[in-house]
């Protein structure tokens, strides 16, 4: 009989790796849309011999949030007012955001979408007879002055399969094939061992051979994207991977800037869409381009009742926009699962439906309307094929034609992000202009301290799901934002450059700590004939299952519909205590699970800082995304403020606090 | 599934350095067995079903079978990538298949413009690559 007691996977990891060192002027670490915009604008800025090198734990071809691609682009300005996407936003997050960051994202975001194009990316257009163009036939860009197909005031449609390589082409011809550092995953941000509070590089190893891979730089763009299975999902065999947010993204942006002390902000924040049950397709375009409703398990369409109008009076003035906050579109939602009114279903087929009869009604004739029908059946398929085709696989799996039967729509596990409808982040400067706000105090208070989307640590950016109190970047966004810290991070070069960082620890320290859970294995694996269990490690899959479990059950996720209250985010911040001791002894046996094992230390620093933010802030700020029982309502008056915290690698110690929310943008009219 | 390799079909991409579908996989999950010269994805439950390697797989020998914790058996998506489209075939547990075919992309590969040797103005102003006189918002608290 074979014991099972070997290494897993085909890539077995040494005890001692190979040490590598690279010295550079501006390390990029992530490869999604913020990282690929960073790449493209830096060599605009860039003096000649500047030593750039992006650093991707995957291939930057499909790396990131957009990997699978996408349907539509939902940030495009286009003919609005800039001031009213940030009333919008501002609205859809509660209240609590930048506005700063948010308007200066706004006037940069449009020559991100216009680039897109012109690489490659197919927009739809309108057709002059007012029909939908997909993007490949001929009709004028953007830049032209042609007509993106709407679906929202700020959304338009794409073909966007392939839209992932497109924006990945140019970010990689900028910068060069060998200073881009595929299948290499940095675990930690170093400081310099002179300077205070100062960048100076950083750590990972290579997924690929037994290598560590020690950076030193003069700046440092961290830009690795939201956090994913950090609450118990509601699939928990293989349809764990079927996350809604890329199962990839491990909260690496906010442990690797919260360790060398950059300020967290909203961190309480978290987004728990609403989304076609199991498959997680996605429901904008539902909603917004084929005008479908949801009606509960009862048949009601119960999102325009009077009961609703009065559960939105109680949260003003966000209720009473007319597109309804998403969290308290959950809100509305959870209210109805609760009641017994479940399960709650989208409309496909009466808004399928609804179209055929408008042609009919239009005096079309049969052959007409089955024409327009392939066409619509097309568009319908084309949302799911384009981002998300495990919903595709489901439909397929089930027999669901959508223009017979509904989908049932549910709200999903909770996801830690701050580019889409999230704003968990990273405190940053905004631009250094006189109608950003001037506040004294230390950085973490502050709106502006000299460099574009800096964090309170000197040399250290981020952007996309980095930035937090600037939700609803999306990708387009997020590729503008990472575009911003481009040029910003080359003026921080010429500013500083006399600065010659110097790492804290020797090279050989920082590989020892990276394959610390490979040496453990070594040491330990043949106390027992079975890989997985062992009295002296735990494995990386065991401890996720740990962390979700607690989260789930104390952090208030779906196994309570969301609610929570001091008393349980205290066990589990005791449970997250004694869950960090535990990572120190994760094992790994090959690079696979050493990938895992980084991924799982990254989660639960992630989630700590969650969980503490939503323990300090005395309120449910976000009703649909989670509650607290013991402060149940939306505090105005005593919240209306950000959480910003702080931790300080020195002394170890966690520091929470109440940070005043200034209004830039008129308040009146609030929309 | 998550993703799954047709053994007749995968030739381990010849025992290159790298088989196309573990260079591409964002989640790390594809790898090549060197003995058996045949490719598997090895953490099915960590499959987003981004069907990244199905399409990039040179064989055609990757398909992807629904979770089977939600996805009863019978149906399947599969797509045909070539540089400018992209063809689906959804076929359903009841035998029914649809087609759809969409444009993924407007310009030949290798052809995006990365604006080489453009140089910016001043690093002194908020301006990016192509912009010049950013607004400043209006509409004041």
């Amino acid at each position: 009989m074979a014991l099972p007691n070997k290494p897993k996977g085909e890539l077995n990891a040494v005890v001692d790796p190979e040490i590598v060192e690279h010295s550079c002027d501006v390390l990029i670490v992530g490869g999604g849309m913020a990282a690929c915009g960073t790449a493209f604008e830096i060599t605009k800025w860039a003096p000649e011999g500047m030593k750039i090198i992006l650093v991707d734990k995957a291939s930057l071809e499909r790396s990131g949030a957009v990997a699978q691609g996408l349907s539509a682009i939902n940030t495009y300005i286009g003919e609005n007012a800039i001031e009213d996407y940030v009333k919008m936003v501002r609205n859809d997050l509660m209240g609590v955001v930048r506005e700063d960051l948010i308007y200066d994202l706004g006037r940069h975001v449009d020559e991100s979408v216009k680039l897109f194009e012109e690489w490659g990316l197919p927009i739809w257009k309108k057709a002059d007879d007012g029909g939908n163009l997909d993007g490949a036939k001929p009709a004028k860009t953007l830049r032209e002055g042609g007509t993106p197909v709407r679906t929202g005031k700020w959304q338009i449609m794409i073909n966007g399969e392939s839209y992932k390589c497109i924006v990945a082409e140019p970010a990689k011809k900028s910068l060069g094939e060998d200073n881009i550092h595929e299948r290499v995953f940095i675990v930690k941000m170093l400081l310099d061992k002179n300077r205070d509070n100062t960048i100076a590089g950083a750590v990972g190893f290579s997924t690929r051979e037994n290598k560590v891979h020690v950076y030193t730089c003069k700046t440092a763009l961290v830009a690795c994207g939201g956090a994913v299975n950090i609450f118990r999902p509601r699939s928990t065999g293989e349809g764990k991977g079927r996350a809604w947010y890329p199962v990839w993204n491990a909260g690496s942006t906010y442990t690797m800037c919260a360790q060398v002390g950059a300020t967290l902000t909203m961190m309480e924040n978290r987004f728990t869409p609403a989304r076609f049950k199991d498959g997680y397709g996605p429901v904008g375009a539902w909603f917004l381009l084929f005008k479908a409703k949801v009606q509960n398990g009862l048949g009601e369409f119960y999102a325009n009742s009077p009961a609703v109008k009065d559960e939105l009076a109680k949260f003003m003035p966000y209720g009473a926009s007319a597109v309804t906050p998403t969290c308290l579109r959950n809100h509305l939602m959870i209210n109805e699962l609760k009641e017994g009114r479940g399960p709650i279903y989208m409309a496909t087929d009466v808004a399928l439906n609804a179209f055929l009869d408008a042609q009919r009604a239009a005096g079309k004739d049969e052959k007409e309307v089955k024409k327009f029908w392939k066409h619509l059946e097309s568009e319908a398929w084309e949302d799911f094929l384009d981002m998300s085709v495990g919903q595709a696989g489901l439909w397929a799996g089930t027999n669901t034609e959508p223009e017979k039967v509904g989908s049932e729509i549910m709200p999903t596990e909770p996801y830690m992000l701050g580019s889409h409808s999230g704003c968990c982040g990273i405190w940053t400067s905004g631009p250094e202009e006189s109608w950003v706000p001037t506040i004294d105090g230390p950085r973490s208070h502050q709106y502006k301290w000299g460099y574009n989307r800096m964090t309170t640590v000197n040399g250290l950016f981020t952007a996309g799901d980095g930035v937090g109190a600037s939700g609803h970047k999306f990708s387009s966004g997020s590729h503008a934002e990472g575009r911003i810290c481009a040029k910003q991070m080359v003026k921080y070069c010429r500013d500083n450059a006399d600065f010659k960082p110097e790492l804290a620890q020797t090279a050989q320290e920082l590989a020892d700590e990276v394959y610390a859970p490979v040496k453990l294995y070594h040491q330990f694996k043949d106390a027992s004939t079975a890989s997985d269990v062992n009295p002296n490690y735990v494995k990386p899959a065991g401890l996720m299952m740990r962390l979700m479990k607690a989260t789930d059950e104390y952090g208030g996720g779906v196994a309570t519909y969301y609610m929570t209250s001091g008393k349980l985010l205290n066990i589990c911040l005791d449970l997250l205590q004694v869950m960090r001791e535990d990572a120190e002894k994760m094992a790994a046996s090959d690079l696979h699970e050493l990938l895992r094992a980084w991924e799982n230390y990254h989660r639960i620093w992630c989630v700590e800082t969650h969980i503490r933010h939503i323990e300090f802030r005395k309120e449910s700020r976000y009703p649909g995304f989670y509650y607290r029982s013991d402060y149940p309502t939306c505090d105005d008056e005593n919240w209306k403020a950000f959480v910003n915290s702080t931790f300080d690698p020195k002394s170890k110690e966690w520091k929470c606090e109440k940070v005043p929310c200034v209004n830039i943008i008129e308040t009146e009219p609030w929309i | 599934m998550p993703s799954y390799v047709d053994p007749s079909k995968c030739d381990g991409c010849k025992g290159g350095d790298k088989t196309a579908c573990m260079y591409i996989c964002p989640n790390d999950l594809m790898v090549l067995n060197v003995e058996a010269m045949k490719a598997y994805n090895q953490e099915p439950d960590a499959c987003w079903e981004c069907y990244s390697c199905v399409k990039i797989c040179p064989q055609g020998a990757i398909f992807v079978r629904g979770y089977d914790d939600f996805v009863p058996l019978g149906g399947q998506v599969h797509p045909m990538r070539s540089s400018d489209s992209i063809m689906w075939t959804v076929k359903f547990r009841n035998g029914n298949i649809k087609r759809f075919k969409f444009p993924i992309r407007t310009t030949a590969e290798g052809a995006a413009n990365e604006y080489p040797g453009e140089k910016g103005a001043s690093l002194d102003d908020e301006n990016l690559l192509l912009e010049s006189a950013l607004p400043t918002p209006t509409k004041l608290a």
